[in-house]
């Protein structure tokens, strides 16, 4: 059972040495603590959104020169008293810290728990709750926008408006179904039937955005199909070497490359089932075999690697035909890859007319040699311009939680009963019955109607420290 | 003269009469004592039981084995189905009723029922001892005692009438208030408030020009009220009619408003938006040309007619003029002025779910004391008053309806839980499920309930189960039979839907909308014979189950998971100022309330998903 009366803290930086770390504390001992441990001004007495420099002593022992950040409750991210401290980002420092705070009466806090007491003050709505989650796993700059965007309550501010639409109407049927012996107006359906289809059309979208949010958070399910020594490895490999190039920049921040997520220009990029890849036995006469199949649809960019020199004109437009039949799916696209090109591409990167032959009148090739790194980058480019114009410009509220995804797919299953039993004239009772339903499934986003297992389920997501 | 009893019921109208049957029919030893003998279960208002939401109660009351049901059959001028061209939870059956013979069919039944006893005189005060209910004081200076006191007063707590200017104390016109109660009840810790609500004026039936009017006949085929199969459908019945107010009426009522005790002030309390007085609605909507006036007969053979529709406190002079404005109306005699009257009433929110009051045991209140208005809404807490005293004083469980089944159980959550601003009328639209809180199945809903603890007779709990044996083989029957395209399809091109083409089972067809049994009856021998022998309710039901059954299956799940916080018991001795992470409106009104479970606490107005978060928190969830 969790209590307000209890002060909790911990790092809220990633563990690990970096140039700093932050302890936060928050409860209604915070200011207390921190001032025990704390040589410099009196914090208690001092405003709150203020910092403030000094040292965190251990019995008169310094142990690092610190930053003071104060929030007093409710003006805080808890809604509690609560403080930060900031110190160097050493491991031995940062825990020597907070085991002084455990010491002067602060408790470990537990997973979630800083949101979570944010939430129970009132702080954050369910759906904001969840996407600070969402932030602290965020690895890329897109999916860190999303989850940005959807805590300040864009997403929930479109749902609310969406609901009060709904309420609206609801009540129009409802004053006719109750007072339907009175002399009443009744709802007009043609209106009823307008309003309706907005709704669903902005339900819809809503919906279809949730492929395009679960993609930022996710990554951007990629599969790269082809024959056997095509070139498969090389490819990822050199596309790795473009990430690390990219990072590298940033002193410091390089970090050993998960072999099969990468990075590129703030877009995670996950191939699927790449260590398949590496041994695959799939050629392309059997492109009909079954997990291959399930590469394509899985991926959201089917990356088609031809070997440019040994396969035949036929082979090519045969194999770009089926799979392009079987991603009738518009947000999946298609890139065909002609490598090994080794030596073939001049200066100035022509493609000789013999090679281009065999292309002709296929949309998006690239023409590269993985080996020689030779227009990958070019690629990498053209990954991440697709991805940008398809999928995150789509929509500007996105659904990146399967919760939410879930309810308003409900909402908009019940709002096209509500379409069907308006076209076949089905009464106000029934009619109103699915208006609250969508009513309901809405109020779930929202944090409306929550269960105990929907709360259990969002605050054992969260990482130490948020 | 005997001075105990086990329950003593004040005030005799619908809620003190359902109250003194069902405590009296359970066995309890029961008193009603009320102001005058010659007006038990007056129809204060208009001269009708049922209508919307209304109806269905009226069938509940009759399936947990109340009287209304029957009464209002056995008194009925007029009988209708109301919402017809709406689907089944919409249904309501409505009855006009001859205002004398439902007070003296009333009396009739509660002088037939054993355990009943009357008194009549004017209740002053309680007797009560360390916090609980031991009798009751009367103004003649008697004590009765008894083990439960169940308080239905009406509007006659310091009743205060208005026409115009004047006004008077009163209970009801030409009937005198009961003082002395609220004073009682506010020094032993109740909070009291003010409502109001009012009535329109009688007139003369033979003074009306009914051509200038348009006709309203009962049903062709009415039905009736009552499962019991002693009471009859009516043979004859009377017609209303319906006319309009027109802007001439509406300048001559606005003349008067500078003497109206509405606009002027006089009257403090509260009144519904829902019934408004003529003059309120000519005031909010003032762009309406006109209003519908429903003019009621009230009764088989007098001549009184009540105008509903035309409730007003304006001076009796301006009522004249206006009244004679109205269509058909142009010789009109008024036998009696309409009026507001204003009274007392206790927030509901200081009530158990019982009906017994937070405050002292064994003290129960019904009706217009819980700021309700309506005969049903009424009578069907007096229902649950007179079953729930009997309980305790016996010692056994209460019983509570839940949302999910009864519109009763909706009535009384929504009373103590959000208690109302205003005299609380019941529409389906406070019902989550009113797909399943339908007319036609109150009493497989409810009987098995009632006769549970003792209520329900076993004669109804028997024609349930005969009823449902009966439903159920009609079903398979139904679902097993099947119809050809050659006797079929004639009569489903007719019905404008679409043809068969192979055998197709009967519950098929009657699933699509635009079928309906009694017409595919008519025109396919197969189904008639199918029927022939089937009670028609017995049919009904089953037409209804075979086309709404989606929509029924998927209320229920609805309801189900509702169930689940109804499930997570609070205590209700839990101080919810110790909570500070909750909002400071939901502590106090927490506190206030004390709800018995999560569910309820969720209903709570001011209490938000979020506060229910934070109890589930604390709840270790």
């Amino acid at each position: 059972m969790y209590t307000t009366q209890e002060t909790i803290c911990a790092l809220a930086t990633p563990s690990g040495s970096g140039a700093i770390g932050i302890i936060r504390l928050s409860g209604p001992k915070a200011y207390e603590i921190a001032n025990t441990i704390f040589h410099g001004k009196d914090l208690t007495k001092q405003a709150t959104h203020t910092i403030h420099f000094g040292t965190v002593r251990d019995d008169n022992k310094i142990i690092d020169e610190v930053l003071v950040s104060l929030f007093k409750g409710p003006n805080s991210y808890t809604g509690e008293d609560s403080v930060e401290i900031s110190c160097h980002g050493s491991s031995f420092i940062l825990g020597k810290v907070i085991a002084l705070c455990l010491k002067n009466g602060a408790r470990f806090a537990k997973a979630g728990e800083f949101t979570q007491r944010a939430f129970v003050n009132g702080k954050l709505d369910l759906a904001q709750a969840e996407a600070v989650a969402d932030l602290i796993a965020s690895e890329s700059e897109s999916a860190h926008e999303l989850a940005m965007n959807q805590m300040r309550g864009g997403f929930s501010d479109k749902i609310k408006t969406l609901r009060d639409e709904l309420i609206h109407f609801a009540s129009l049927i409802e004053l006719e179904l109750d007072f339907g012996e009175e002399d009443v107006e009744f709802a007009d359906r043609d209106d009823l039937k307008e309003l309706v289809d907005r709704l669903t059309v902005v339900l819809y979208n809503l919906i279809q955005s949730f492929s395009a949010g679960n993609v930022l958070k996710n990554g951007v399910p990629i599969a790269i199909v082809g024959e056997p020594n095509v070139g498969k490895s090389t490819l990822l490999n050199a596309i790795l070497n473009e990430e690390r190039a990219i990072v590298s920049d940033i002193a410091g921040t390089t970090r050993d490359a998960i072999e099969d997520e990468v990075n590129l220009g703030g877009i995670i990029f996950r191939f699927i089932d790449t260590a398949g890849l590496r041994e695959t036995t799939d050629v392309v006469e059997n492109i009909g075999i079954t997990k291959t199949y399930q590469k394509v649809d899985q991926a959201t960019v089917i990356l088609y690697l031809v070997d440019a020199k040994k396969s035949t004109k036929e082979e090519i437009q045969k194999t770009v035909a089926t799979i392009q039949a079987r991603i009738v799916d518009t947000n999946k696209r298609l890139i065909v890859v002609a490598n090994k090109l080794e030596n073939e591409l001049n200066d100035k990167k022509e493609v000789p007319t013999a090679i281009l032959d065999k292309f002709e009148g296929l949309d998006e090739v690239h023409y590269l040699s993985a080996l020689q790194k030779t227009n990958v980058e070019e690629l990498c480019a053209h990954l991440v311009e697709l991805v940008k114009s398809n999928i995150v410009s789509n929509s500007d509220v996105t659904v990146s939680n399967y919760r939410h995804y879930e309810a308003l797919s409900k909402a908009y299953e019940a709002l096209m009963k509500v379409t069907e039993g308006l076209a076949v004239n089905i009464t106000g009772d029934f009619l109103a019955m699915d208006i609250r339903q969508s009513l309901h499934y809405l109020g779930e986003i929202t944090g409306e109607i929550t269960t105990d297992d929907l709360l259990g389920n969002i605050f054992s997501k969260f990482c130490i420290g948020k | 003269m005997e001075k105990e009893y086990d329950v003593i019921v004040v005030g005799g109208g619908h809620a003190g009469c359902e109250a003194t049957a069902a405590a009296a029919n359970m066995g309890s030893k029961t008193l009603l004592i009320t102001m005058n003998m010659g007006t038990i279960a007056q129809m204060s208002c208009n001269p009708a039981m049922g209508g919307v939401a209304k109806g269905q109660i009226v069938r509940e009351i009759d399936a947990m084995g109340g009287y209304s049901g029957i009464v209002t059959d056995k008194t009925a001028i007029q009988f209708r189905m109301l919402n017809l061209s709406k689907g089944p939870a919409m249904w309501s059956p409505r009855a006009q009723s001859d205002r004398w013979l439902f007070a003296q069919e009333w009396r009739i039944m509660l002088e037939q029922t054993p355990n009943v006893e009357f008194w009549q005189d004017m209740v002053t005060g309680l007797i009560t001892e360390k916090g609980a209910v031991k009798g009751v004081k009367t103004s003649l200076g008697i004590e009765f005692k008894s083990k439960a006191v169940v308080l239905t007063n009406g509007t006659f707590l310091n009743g205060l009438i208005h026409i115009g200017e004047k006004n008077f104390g009163g209970g009801r016109a030409a009937e005198r208030h009961a003082t002395g109660i609220t004073e009682e009840l506010v020094k032993l810790g109740f909070e009291a408030g003010r409502m109001k609500t009012g009535t329109p004026p009688r007139v003369d039936g033979r003074s009306l020009d009914y051509s200038k009017m348009e006709e309203q006949k009962g049903d062709e085929h009415p039905s009736k009220f009552s499962y019991h199969p002693t009471t009859k459908p009516l043979i004859n019945q009377k017609s209303c009619y319906i006319t309009y107010t027109n802007e001439t009426v509406h300048n001559t009522l606005r003349e008067g408003f500078d003497r109206s005790p509405m606009f002027s002030g006089a009257i403090e309390g509260t009144g519904p938006r829902y019934c408004p007085s003529i003059e309120d609605k000519i005031e909010r909507f003032s762009e309406r040309d006109r209003h519908q006036l429903f003019v009621e007969p009230e009764g088989w053979n007098t001549v009184e007619i009540y105008v509903n529709g035309f409730s007003t406190s304006l001076p009796l002079e301006v009522q004249e003029k206006a009244i004679k404005q109205v269509a058909g109306f142009e010789n009109a005699k008024i036998f009696r002025p309409g009026y507001a009257i204003e009274y007392d009433y206790f927030p509901p929110t200081q009530l158990k779910h019982t009906l017994e009051t937070k405050l002292v045991d064994g003290l129960y209140f019904a009706g217009q004391i819980n700021g309700t208005t309506g005969y049903e809404e009424a009578a069907c807490q007096g229902l649950m008053a007179g079953i729930n005293a009997h309980l305790k004083i016996n010692g056994k469980d209460a019983l509570i309806l839940k949302r999910d089944e009864a519109y009763i159980g909706v009535l009384i959550d929504d009373l103590i839980t959000k208690g109302t601003k205003e005299p609380y009328r019941m529409f389906t639209s406070r019902a989550e499920y009113r797909i399943l809180l339908r007319q036609d199945n109150a009493d497989v809903r409810l009987t098995p309930l009632s006769h549970k603890i003792g209520l329900a007779t076993d004669v109804q709990l028997r024609l349930v189960e005969q009823k449902q044996k009966s439903l159920k083989a009609l079903m398979k029957k139904l679902d097993n039979s099947s119809v050809t395209p050659d006797e079929t399809n004639t009569y489903l091109s007719e019905s404008g839907t679409a043809n068969i083409k192979q055998k197709v089972k009967i519950s098929n067809i009657l699933s699509r909308p635009q079928v309906n049994i009694k017409s595919f009856a008519q025109a396919v021998p197969t189904i008639s014979s199918l029927i022939t022998n089937e009670d028609p309710t017995v049919i009904e039901q089953a037409e209804i189950l075979i086309k709404y059954q989606g929509y029924i299956d998927r209320e229920k799940e609805m309801a189900e998971k509702m169930t689940r916080l109804e499930e997570v018991k609070l205590n209700e001795e839990m101080d919810y100022f110790q909570f500070k992470s909750l909002s400071s409106e939901a502590r106090e009104k927490l506190n206030s309330i004390k709800p018995r479970t999560l569910g309820q606490a969720s209903r709570i107005s001011g209490v938000s998903p979020s506060d229910i978060s934070v109890l589930m928190i604390h709840l270790g969830r």
